[in-house]
């Protein structure tokens, strides 16, 4: 029945945020063992349930019967086949278990052939930094099929914890030190869901980012865009991005080579979502930059700034020209 | 007036017992919002259809820190209070004063905690309160009630661990040596142990954290210097074994329950004991798999992985004693042992998935999942609430004279034991479907949404159980007296009437073997052989100086709190600022101190005459 219900759960949810729907090799060892450990575990349930619900049918009291049952001590016979029994069992999953703790704990970080990524966990958005490229991303982690990538994660405030649950379990991004970890890419272009799995505050519930999976040449024409600058506007997006400039330049750069105080919004208008998890709609990117604190509560670093409307809807249509070529 | 100033552990054991209840009450009531908020997903334009998310960060870190420090605590300590001195054959505790200074510290801390609802401030960092999150940059007064509410809180458990420590070593009746203790003394034997090395780990890091807050100090605030993963640490070197601290005296009142309606000894009674000093000791050398994604690294992930998995060789020792002492017995199925019956598989069901979170590459995807949310739900409410309600059942007739409705009593069970699966068995499932934990909300179509909707169903089962095991408490104020025996009882506390007179034993009982009475009804006899002539019975007083020394703790608590904050008031400012308020709090502690070390209280005496006036 549990495995029918896994197998349910695999076809009820979609789009790849599902550890025992493995897209990738780190999450397929991890769910490996997971079933491992399920088998087992069903195994001494059964053993259980057999014993417990013989007892409890059998030697029910009937009425009347005031008999006194015959007062065992004990059995070291019976004591010993349930201490070794369980001793065998655990050793069956402790080996591989361990195995797999030393192998996963592989460090790539100095590997050319694994891409670098720096990602960094801020309340309550992310940031990806591609250490070998020099380019910025926010929300939105672009990677290459069948590729390794190491990570190095860190926190510039609370911990926050770093999870693709398609491609591998978590690692914590606590503030002060950096963590590795490292995670393979699917071998089919696709988008996996992101988040972020340790309570960070207020929004914890809404950091989720999305991990764009793309083929070997569109990954590469991805990254050439990404590192050229950004292209003139239209003229009648200008009064846009003159707002932008005032009001928003400080925190939010607009080329890839550039961190920032908020995320980095190069190929803004190419992603799914705002804000990590709107719809990507005028409305939504409209009523977000007017009131930031109306989604993600009242910690939320990024300040509402006092315009009009109209004003606001020109930001809107600046930020939706924010292609990449 | 009494209740205030008693010294007597039974009347302490019913006022932790009502204590704890409301404030289960409270958890319980906090729980079904939780649930009510995560029926339904985010709507469309990510609009939450009940709770904002700060709101509902409130009421998730406090269900969690009142279910357990305010709850299933005081719970375990009023059942320790009710029944081991009578257990042991013993006419009181080995200190009443600090059984009653105990019950008062844990009262106020918990007022103080639950009062930040109404200044505004609740705490809202998850009941293990990780730094930096719960420190002065980013959290409110709240991060205060929750350190200073618990460090009062605590201390009344250090004391009391301390005084069954004592209590236990020292006046056991004549005859009942170690290996003769009821398993329920022995297990609350072994909880005050590990109550005695846990606790000061916990005071030592909320003192940290207030000092971080209050002081400036630098323990966690990386900026300075400071280790934000030492809280960690230092948390859950407290908040594993307190896990254990809870779930042994559970495993004892299981271990009492099955043999008396089972009416068979106690299958392997040397092995249980052995195996839950082995779950004591080990409970201290496997903190770190609570932070296997901390980034320790491989070497210390399959430590604590390895460790882990150890502990389930004595729990599997336990539940097959367990099986086969109902095996071949002639079972009873009364409220209690139901209760007591179905924790088995229950406890079983949340043992198994904690082996699974043992394996650090798997504990990568299920940390902070729904899975370990169904895990510790199994463990703390099949295993801890199911046998705490069977010992409540079980007890009862002994604790207020009464016995509770036996038809009322099944229909709590069935309701709260239907809920309680259909609420936590499909969050394995959404665990192993990703749904990360701690979230106020989800989005659509993830494939949570059934799941969620059904969870939210079985919580209002077991609200439902909940409220008639109130009304069967509330009728059996009514209900038909308890003889003394009303469950063919196996040990000492059965020996004496129920209510148990205030000193318990006329005359203390000679203990021949283990389960003493049932020994004697074996052998014809209706009572304990007495193991003293009957003299005058020394009685300790009342005294109302616990009261006052907690309030004391209580109110400077406030004044530490509020010493920063910014009143309109210019007197509050001045009351606060300059520490009157915390200075006079402590001041009234430290008055009452002073005075009970001057005060010989010598306490007083039960002559032979009025003993033998009571029959």
């Amino acid at each position: 029945m549990v495995f029918s219900l896994l197998l349910t759960g695999c076809s009820l949810v979609g789009q790849g945020s599902n550890p025992i729907d493995p897209k990738a090799s780190v999450a397929e060892e991890q769910y490996g063992l997971i079933l491992l450990s399920i088998g087992i575990m069903i195994l001494v349930v059964i053993v259980v349930f057999v014993l417990y619900f013989y007892a409890i049918v059998r030697y029910r009291r009937k009425p009347g019967d005031d008999s006194i049952p015959k007062q065992v001590e004990g059995s070291h016979k019976l004591e010993i086949i349930w201490t070794v029994i369980p001793m065998i069992l655990l050793l069956i999953l402790a080996v591989p278990s361990v195995a797999l703790t030393f192998s996963q704990d592989e460090d790539y970080s100095e590997d050319p052939e694994v891409i670098q990524i720096k990602a960094t966990g801020h309340q309550f958005w992310w940031e990806f930094e591609y250490s070998d490229l020099g380019i910025y991303t926010a929300q939105d982690l672009v990677l290459p099929v069948n590729q390794r990538v190491q990570f190095q994660l860190t926190s510039s405030d609370v911990i926050h914890s770093f999870w693709i649950p398609a491609m591998g379990g978590k690692m914590d991004t606590n503030p002060g030190m950096t963590n590795k970890m490292y995670l393979d890419t699917p071998a089919e272009p696709g988008v996996l869901k992101g988040k972020c799995a340790e309570f960070c505050g207020e929004s914890h519930a809404l950091m989720d980012f999305k991990v764009v999976i793309l083929s070997e040449e569109d990954y590469n024409a991805w990254v050439t865009s990404m590192q050229t600058p950004a292209t003139t506007v239209d003229a009648d997006v200008s009064s846009g991005e003159e707002l932008f400039k005032q009001n928003c330049m400080s925190c939010h750069a607009v080329e890839a080579g550039f961190p920032g105080l908020g995320p980095n919004l190069t190929g803004f208008a190419d992603r799914e979502v705002v804000a990590g998890y709107l719809e990507m709609t005028d409305d939504n990117i409209f009523e977000w930059i007017k009131n930031p604190e109306q989604f993600k509560g009242e910690t939320v670093e990024m300040p509402a700034i006092p315009l009009d409307d109209n004003q606001y809807h020109d930001i809107v249509k600046y930020l939706k020209t924010l292609k990449l070529e | 007036m009494d209740w205030l100033t008693t010294v007597d552990h039974k009347k302490i054991g019913i006022l932790y017992f009502a204590a704890g209840g409301f404030f289960f009450i409270v958890g319980g009531i906090e729980a079904l919002l939780i649930r009510l908020q995560l029926m339904f997903p985010m709507g469309a334009n990510g609009e939450s259809w009940f709770l904002d998310g700060q709101t509902y960060n409130e009421i998730m870190t406090m269900h969690g820190t009142t279910m357990i420090f305010l709850a299933a605590m005081p719970l375990i300590f009023g059942l320790m209070n009710a029944v081991v001195p009578l257990q042991i054959g013993a006419r009181d505790v080995a200190f009443p004063f600090l059984n009653s200074l105990g019950f008062w510290t844990f009262f106020f801390g918990g007022v103080l905690l639950n009062i930040s609802w109404f200044t505004g401030t609740v705490p809202d960092i998850g009941w293990t309160a990780y730094a930096p999150l719960s420190g002065e940059e980013f959290s409110g007064t709240g991060s205060d009630y929750y350190a200073i509410g618990l460090q009062i809180a605590g201390i009344g458990t250090l004391v009391g661990g301390i005084n069954f420590l004592v209590t236990i070593i020292n006046m056991r009746a004549p005859g009942m040596t170690f290996m003769r203790m009821p398993l329920f003394t022995w297990t609350s034997f072994i909880t005050s142990g590990i109550i005695l090395f846990a606790f000061p780990a916990l005071a030592v890091g909320l003192i940290y954290i207030s000092f971080d807050r209050l002081f400036d100090a630098n323990f966690f605030v990386t900026a300075t210097g400071g280790n934000a993963v030492l809280w960690e640490h230092i948390f859950w070197i407290f908040g594993h074994p307190e896990v254990y601290i809870l779930i042994l005296p559970a495993f004892g009142a299981i271990s009492e329950v099955l043999p008396t309606f089972a009416r068979k000894r106690l299958f392997g009674y040397s092995s249980m004991v052995f195996a839950t000093a082995l779950i004591g000791f080990l409970s201290f050398m496997v903190w770190a798999h609570h932070m296997f994604t901390v980034g320790m690294g491989d070497i210390a992930n399959a430590l604590f992985g390895v460790a882990t998995m150890l502990i389930a060789i004595p729990t599997g020792i336990k539940v097959f004693n367990w099986l086969f002492t109902i095996w071949g017995g002639n079972i009873q199925f009364t409220t209690a042992m139901l209760y007591a019956t179905s924790f088995i598989p229950t406890f079983v069901m949340g043992g198994v998935t904690g082996v699974m979170l043992a394996i650090p590459p798997a504990d990568f995807q299920f940390h902070d999942s729904y899975f370990v949310v169904a895990h510790f739900h199994y463990v703390i409410v099949g295993g801890i609430v199911l046998s705490l309600l069977a010992a409540v059942y079980y007890w009862w007739p002994k604790m207020f004279g009464r016995m509770l409705n036996e038809t009322l009593g099944k229909w709590s069970f069935w309701l709260f034991f239907i809920g309680f699966h259909l609420t936590f068995f499909i969050q394995h499932f959404l665990g192993l479907w990703g749904m990360p934990r701690r979230v106020f909300t989800y989005l659509p179509n993830q494939g949570w949404d059934t799941a969620n909707f059904v969870s939210t169903i079985g919580a209002f089962f077991m609200a439902a159980g909940v409220i008639v095991i109130l009304i069967n408490v509330i009728i059996s104020i009514k209900g038909p007296k308890a003889p003394a025996d009303p469950w063919d009882g196996r040990t000492l506390e059965w020996s004496i009437p129920s209510p148990s007179p205030e000193y318990n034993f006329k005359q203390l009982p000679l203990v021949r073997g283990l389960d003493a009475f049932w020994l004697e009804k074996m052998d014809g006899k209706k009572e304990m052989t007495p193991a003293e002539p009957l003299g005058p019975i020394h009685m300790p007083s009342p005294s109302i100086l616990p009261f006052f020394m907690s309030l004391g703790l209580f109110i400077a608590g406030f004044g530490f709190m509020y010493r920063g904050y910014e009143f309109e008031s210019m007197f509050i400012n001045n009351l606060f600022g300059n520490n009157i308020i915390a200075i006079s709090g402590l001041a009234i502690t430290f008055v009452c101190m002073f005075l009970r070390s001057v005060y010989d209280d010598h306490g007083y005496h039960i002559e032979v005459e009025e003993l033998q006036k009571e029959g």
